[in-house]
């Protein structure tokens, strides 16, 4: 067996690739969904398309589809925060208590609960990566204790298991314009978390798309070992998107708390799952290293579309789990052959 | 260790290197260079000391014995960073590669390209991409599209692009690890030829592998490693491809066992 030099050159024409540019896409089959939701509530209902519908749908599907963009990055960066949705009920109790029992000033408040934010989302990253257990326990367990946190304490400090009277602190109409406004466009009422939403969504696309920091989301996610030799600083990158999740929560904390005035002790429980469907409906693999901002913004218009419609075509609310469950089964599959289909060998 | 009459300066040299993890002695007393437009093959069975040889090439791992010079200055690699900034690079087993990136975002990872200062730094995404196709090109590599998925490139493809990504980025000399290992005949005919390529354009390189068959084409000078010791630094001329592939597997051990197996 020698090997003469040269002739062993690979003659084979490079293979063309079996899907065409655009589908390789990740956000394309949440596209093709958006369009078929939309446009069967909007045939089958009278209220859908009606511009009170719209503001309502967009409203539902702003909150979710800023958490889920947040979590989209940190899936593509390869790991999991199950504590995303606690989270926004913690920095929406913190800011209630903080000005309704203690008088503080409410922008302190909001300062305060932001920074406790982002070191519950440090102290995450911190143990994933200083001990190497998969972020779905470390965060599990963070869920946990943030759940526990919120009611107990709440109720220690107010004595019920919600906030009273948050609208009658001062500054409280100063802080509403940014997160518990809305504005009149084309006839709707449009909410202010609506351009929260749209922004997050168009500043996490051009990150991940335009920058480095981008670049090495997806390289950690993808492979870690490799990062890690050509330079990537894997633990800054991770610490940002644990810290990222975080500081969405707030925000969706915010914007929750300034529009109705009131929070509960149990809000958010239970919702990190729906984040983590709208970014897999969006096209984000499980695995890491691969999805899209865009896709996890629609994964959850389509959440919103449906949790509306649904209410618009009088049926039974608790089909909505049953979809949303279909979808991502659906979505998860489709993944799947993208991935087989791109060829990627390993 | 006899250098052959001439040779360029080394740039990568080591003399009676060595290197022990607690009491275990893992490779001891090795000396070998490599200079401008040479190939350093180091052969050895497994758990010769190849893989620790390289790490101490590389900067992963710090030599415990002996001396390492780079241009002819001593130095001690604390980081396998430094190593890279005195122009050695090493293309690991598997490649450091992300297999879902782009071709042309795996080529710039870690060094990527930028315009604009400030929040408004973003990637220079044209430019990569065209720097890319151009360094393939370099190493005759003709990819239709740099943004498949590095993933679905065949094995030599991928080791190609880890060397012309080394090339690119200022490395002098190129360590490949193996790089030919888990490929077929003609796979790694492609390699190697690659191997020439960067030879020629005046890259060190040191090609690490256990087939003598593979290094006997594209090698300059030959390191024989075996359990942790060398057994020698032939020139090409010093030595022949029958001859090594007798010192690599034990020569009289070697022979001992063809003959006990005729009997058998």
């Amino acid at each position: 067996m020698t090997v003469a030099v040269g002739a062993g050159i690979d003659e084979r024409p490079t293979r063309a690739h079996p899907l065409p540019t655009l589908l390789r896409r990740p956000e394309v089959g949440a596209l093709v969904a958006t369009l078929a939701i939309f446009l069967f509530f909007s045939l089958s209902t009278q209220a859908f398309l009606t511009p009170a519908g719209i503001s309502t749908w967009l409203y539902s599907a702003s909150l979710f589809g800023i958490m889920a963009v947040a979590v989209a990055l940190l899936m593509i960066g390869g790991e999991f925060d199950l504590s995303a949705g606690a989270m926004t009920g913690t920095t929406g109790l913190i800011v209630g208590v903080v000005t309704t029992q203690w008088e503080l000033n409410i922008w302190f408040a909001l300062v305060l609960a932001l920074a406790v934010a982002l070191l519950i989302g440090a102290g995450n990253a911190w143990v994933v990566m200083k001990t190497g257990l998969p972020s779905f326990i470390v965060t599990l367990a963070a869920f946990f204790i943030l759940q526990g946190c919120n009611l107990a304490l709440t109720k220690l400090f107010t004595g019920s298991v919600a906030i009273q009277g948050m609208g009658a602190v001062p500054g409280f109409d100063q802080v509403k314009v940014f997160f518990g406004s809305s504005f009149p466009f084309l006839g709707m009422d449009v909410k202010i978390s609506i351009v929260w939403w749209i922004a997050f969504t168009a500043l996490a696309t051009w990150v991940l798309l335009r920058t480095r920091p981008g670049n090495w989301i997806f390289a950690v996610g993808g492979q870690v070992t490799s990062s890690r030799q050509v330079g990537v600083p894997v633990f800054k990158v991770k610490l940002g998107l644990f810290m990222t999740t975080a500081g969405a929560g707030w925000l969706v904390g915010m914007l929750q708390l300034f529009d109705v005035s009131t929070v509960q002790a149990t809000t958010g429980v239970g919702q990190e799952f729906i984040y983590i469907i709208c970014a897999v409906v969006g096209g984000c693999l499980l695995t890491g290293g691969y999805g899209s901002a865009i896709g996890a913004a629609l994964g959850a218009l389509i959440y919103g579309m449906t949790l509306q419609g649904i209410v618009f075509a009088q049926w039974d609310n608790n089909w909505l789990k049953a979809f949303l469950g279909g979808m991502l089964l659906l979505a998860v599959l489709v993944n799947l052959l993208v991935r087989r289909q791109s060829g990627v060998r390993a | 260790m006899t250098p052959a009459p001439i040779r360029p300066e080394p740039i990568l040299e080591v003399h009676d290197i060595g290197k022990s993890y607690g009491s275990v002695r893992a490779l001891a007393g090795v000396s070998a260079s490599v200079g401008a437009g040479e190939v350093l093959c180091v052969l050895g069975d497994n758990g010769a000391g190849k893989s620790t040889f390289i790490k101490i090439l590389s900067g992963a791992h710090q030599h415990s014995e002996g001396s390492l010079r780079v241009f002819g200055v001593e130095r001690r690699f604390a980081h396998p960073r430094e190593a890279l900034s005195l122009g050695i690079a090493t293309a690991y087993q598997d490649l450091a590669v992300v297999p879902l990136m782009p071709v042309w975002r795996n080529f710039f990872l870690g060094s990527e390209l930028t315009r604009g200062r400030g929040p408004l730094r973003r990637l220079d995404v044209t430019g990569m991409r065209a720097t890319t196709k151009n360094e393939l090109a370099r190493m005759g590599i003709n990819l239709r599209d740099v943004d498949q998925p590095i993933g679905t490139l065949s094995g030599g493809e991928r080791q190609s692009v880890a060397i012309a990504r080394a090339v690119h980025f200022g490395a002098k000399v190129v360590i490949l690890d193996e790089p030919t290992s888990a490929l077929g005949v003609k796979q790694a005919g492609v390699v190697l030829s690659y191997i020439a390529r960067a030879r020629d354009r005046g890259l060190g390189v040191v090609f690490i592998t256990h087939n003598p068959h593979h290094a006997y084409p594209v090698g300059d000078r030959f390191l024989l490693l075996q359990r942790g010791t060398s057994m020698g630094d032939f020139a090409k001329s010093e030595i022949t491809i029958e001859e090594m592939t007798a010192l690599m597997a034990g020569g009289a051990e070697l022979e001992a066992l063809a003959h006990e197996l005729e009997r058998a």
